[in-house]
């Protein structure tokens, strides 16, 4: 029997080395160190992210799956192994699992897309599980980011299918209830963030995925904010497909993941078609590879798929279960030291309960932009706006909040000197008073 | 000044909560609602005009938005009743060249009142639209009134 011992957060010593290793934060914004707090929206890379993808352009770089001479062997080899770290990283059953998209963006899009065209007929008989139509219900919630939101508009609408979503609390939460209660036999697909991205709260993934294949639904996982963070094992969760961008963890932009089970991804018709992804090509039609390849069309990022594979590494190398503990501490930090500020309400789930290293928080009488600006003068760099969801902030009854997030670099004295700096936000703009 | 002071001069922070003419305007002769989607500021301005006449008689507007955005929009109120619609299409143009100046030149008070506050906004090119979206509104609101 194996008992689980709760992972420590990192030293204070940990931390100030795996800073050392990011050239970008060594430098003073307005003359003032940086405290980078924005890494939900996009992390820092270390340099060992930077040299791996630097010695790979000066050594390495062919165009891979094509070409015979000794460049295009090593970049093959280069891309082929980097798919099979992040199938590692992921726990895929194989590293054709593994599909390279641009981002999450573009993964979500390759899958609401596939479905559309299976619907169209496209795929044949072996897409047929896919096709959706009138009548069926697409189930996604109140609380996603946009790119989780707005692609299952566009396949409900070419499809006649119903969009419906999971309603959330006044805090931006909802429970596995709140889910489970609308899969029903109509419901074909279930897209929902692991973890929110403006609430930081972790999804009931397991119960959710239960009752979407109770109903015969497949359950797409948004991991934009999980992967990056803490453990995932996909096949453990038992989702159907998950994505997640390169740029959130360490890595290049450009470059994103696509996991899906082979026997879906085999079947799933390519919304994007051309070079690379065919074996025979006559005049009138195409035959398709199978997947990943069949998904992966014209000239791909493969420096960027290097450079994500050391990504991956690094952050293997630190452990992801110390990585979460590291997060969830900070995280904490900022909870309390901001439960001291007056007028500062926060979003997300109440305390006690599980969420990622992100807080998202108003300030009463004071605009998150302005907020921020107030921050930004202090060499600290938070995000404002609405993160990419609107409906979740229209039910919030907020236009824009602050969100700081933490990563591996990420010191105590960060959240310090961000805690004191939102605790003086208010009298700067007359708002305590 | 601290480059946080000269982004936000007192006049901004008293405008931003003073708020001049943050009302719903009544038999509006036109209006125009501008968003910035990379933000989601948004407002709706009013103009009304004196009879018969491309005189401004009244502005009024409603908005969710940084101080930044708020305040010019007040700043708006006040400037915009009593000229006509061709002199704060003109006023406007100046107020324009000002917030892309990059913080570059000296405002010319004569001309841009108390709109010379926002020059230190110029300095900071991610809240220049902020600035510019009452006006931005009340250009668009004011030509379809006399269209």
């Amino acid at each position: 029997m194996t008992v689980l011992v709760p992972s420590q957060p990192l030293t204070e010593s940990e931390v100030a080395a795996i800073k050392r290793d990011f050239p970008i934060l060594q430098q003073e914004v307005d003359g003032q160190p940086l405290a980078y707090l924005d890494s939900g929206a996009t992390a820092e890379r270390p340099r060992q992210v930077l040299d791996a993808e630097r010695r790979f352009l000066e050594q390495d770089n062919a165009a891979v799956h094509r070409g015979a001479h000794t460049l295009a062997g090593r970049s093959t080899d280069a891309y082929e192994d980097a798919r099979a770290t992040l199938a590692g990283f992921v726990g895929a059953a194989s590293p054709a699992e593994v599909v390279w998209t641009a981002n999450a963006t573009d993964a979500i899009n390759l899958v609401a897309y596939g479905i559309a065209n299976a619907s169209r007929g496209r795929g044949g008989a072996a897409a047929e599980r896919f096709r959706i139509g009138p009548g069926d219900e697409v189930l996604v919630t109140e609380a996603e980011h946009h790119a989780n939101l707005v692609p299952w508009q566009e396949l409900a609408a070419l499809t006649g299918a119903t969009l419906r979503w999971v309603p959330v609390a006044d805090d931006g939460t909802w429970t596995a209830e709140d889910a489970t209660s609308l899969i029903t036999d109509r419901t074909r697909v279930v897209a929902f963030a692991h973890v929110s991205n403006v609430t930081g709260m972790v999804a009931p993934v397991a119960e959710v995925v239960a009752a979407a294949h109770e109903h015969g639904a497949l359950v797409v996982l948004d991991a934009c904010q999980s992967a990056p963070h803490r453990a995932l094992d996909v096949r453990q969760l038992g989702v159907d497909f998950a994505a997640f961008s390169g740029h959130k963890m360490l890595g290049p932009n450009g470059i994103g993941v696509l996991w899906g089970r082979s026997e879906l991804l085999d079947a799933l018709p390519p919304f994007r078609t051309g070079g690379s992804m065919i074996t025979t090509v006559t005049m009138e039609s195409s035959d398709f590879m199978p997947a990943p390849e069949r998904f992966e069309a014209g000239t791909q990022p493969v420096s960027q798929a290097v450079a994500l594979a050391e990504a991956v590494r690094y952050l293997q190398g630190i452990g992801m279960e110390r990585v979460r503990a590291h997060e969830e501490h900070l995280a904490q930090r900022m909870l309390d030291g901001l439960a001291a500020v007056p007028g500062i309400r926060v979003v997300g789930p109440p305390a006690g309960v599980p969420r990622s290293g992100l807080v998202s928080f108003d300030v009463d009488g004071v605009h998150a932009h302005d907020v921020s600006q107030y921050l930004d003068a202090q060499g600290i760099a938070v995000r404002s706006g609405h993160h990419c969801a609107q409906p979740l902030h229209r039910r919030l009854g907020l236009v824009a909040t602050s969100r700081a997030s933490t990563y591996v670099y990420t010191t105590e004295e960060d959240v310090d000197r961000f805690l004191a700096a939102v605790g003086e936000v208010r009298g700067y703009f007359g708002a305590a008073s | 000044m601290s480059a946080l002071d000269s982004l936000y001069q007192q006049v901004i922070l008293d405008h931003a909560k003073a708020r001049h003419g943050d009302t719903v305007l009544a038999d509006p002769d036109a209006s125009h609602f501008e968003r910035n989607p990379t933000c989601g500021d948004e407002i709706t301005v009013s103009v009304r005009l004196e009879p018969g006449s491309d005189r401004i008689a009244a502005i009024g507007w409603q908005g969710d938005g940084c101080s930044i955005s708020m305040a010019s929009a007040s700043v708006l109120t006040d400037m915009a009743v009593g000229r006509t619609v061709p002199e704060l299409l003109e006023l406007t143009e100046a107020f324009r060249v000002m917030m892309r100046s990059r913080g570059a030149g000296e405002p010319d008070e004569d001309v841009l009142e108390d709109l010379v506050a926002f020059h230190g906004v110029s300095k900071f090119v991610m809240r220049v639209k902020c600035g510019m979206l009452a006006w931005v509104a009340a250009e668009a609101a004011v030509r379809e009134a006399t269209a």
